[in-house]
């Protein structure tokens, strides 16, 4: 099979799993996952704005807060551990027109002051195109620069100038 | 996810076959990813377990099947960490020698 036929396979994956571990502890990885002035910093520079009720709205902003990026519905919070909500990617036209898929953080302390952290993306089956935008790299950089902000309080490059 | 587990769960040939089985199609159950493989079911949780211990493999249950996912975060963090460096400093001593070269 040629590689780039096994990528498209991939990038089209209707469930996604991450998981990193980070040293931190679940309030501050929460904290971290809730305050649009903490996701601006990790987030592709993203202010998420949202209540934590089931029900309430979702949104991912860009930085200044002009457009739009993401919008869904919380479905379900249990702080600082599991937080469920519905996406929908509206930075590309194409992507505003496919189905909510849904994410899912969770946060599990571990032994020596770690946590894993898991986000689970799924129900994408009718979304290929988000499906491909966040695959791989796109949720690789956000956990990455989750980590390590809260490990060493810097920002990743990109976003420094923030 | 220590490097030392990952550099291990992928230092077989078996297990880097589960992995390129997990990347083709994700979300597959223990039967799933023993069929048409020269390997016994056995052999294939024993191997899975390494890949599970070093977080490159994700288990969900699902109702009452678990499934098997591919984490890519760790081996991102091998590139980051082992390959991306190097190949930058290799980079930077090329472009050091081009700038040298051609200035002289």
């Amino acid at each position: 099979m040629e590689a780039a036929t096994v990528a498209k396979q991939t990038l089209s994956q209707p469930t996604q799993v991450y998981q990193v571990f980070i040293k931190s502890t679940p309030e501050q990885i929460w904290q971290a996952i809730t305050d649009p002035d903490f996701t601006t910093r990790y987030f592709h520079g993203s202010r998420v704005e949202l209540k934590l009720v089931a029900g309430s709205e979702y949104r991912g902003y860009s930085p200044d807060r002009s457009q739009l990026w993401v919008d869904g519905e919380v479905v379900e919070v249990d702080a600082p551990r599991r937080l469920v909500h519905t996406w929908r990617a509206r930075y590309e036209p194409d992507m505003a027109q496919e189905e909510p898929s849904r994410v899912t953080w969770e946060i599990e302390e571990r032994e020596g002051g770690m946590c894993l952290l898991t986000v689970v993306h799924d129900q994408l089956d009718g979304a290929p195109k988000t499906a491909q935008s966040v695959s791989g790299e796109g949720w690789m950089y956000v956990l990455s620069g989750l980590k390590t902000v809260l490990e060493t309080g810097q920002a990743l490059p990109a976003f420094q100038q923030q | 996810m220590d490097d030392d587990r990952v550099f291990k769960a992928l230092a077989d040939p078996s297990r880097r076959l589960l992995l390129d089985r997990l990347f083709e199609r994700d979300g597959r159950t223990l039967t799933e990813m023993t069929a048409d493989l020269d390997m016994t079911r056995f052999g294939v949780m024993k191997h899975l377990q390494v890949l599970v211990d070093a977080g490159v493999v994700v288990t969900r249950k699902v109702g009452r099947t678990r499934l098997h996912y591919l984490n890519p975060v760790p081996i991102q963090q091998i590139h980051d960490r082992w390959i991306d460096k190097y190949r930058s400093r290799h980079a930077h001593t090329l472009a050091d020698l081009k700038t040298e070269l051609e200035g002289a």
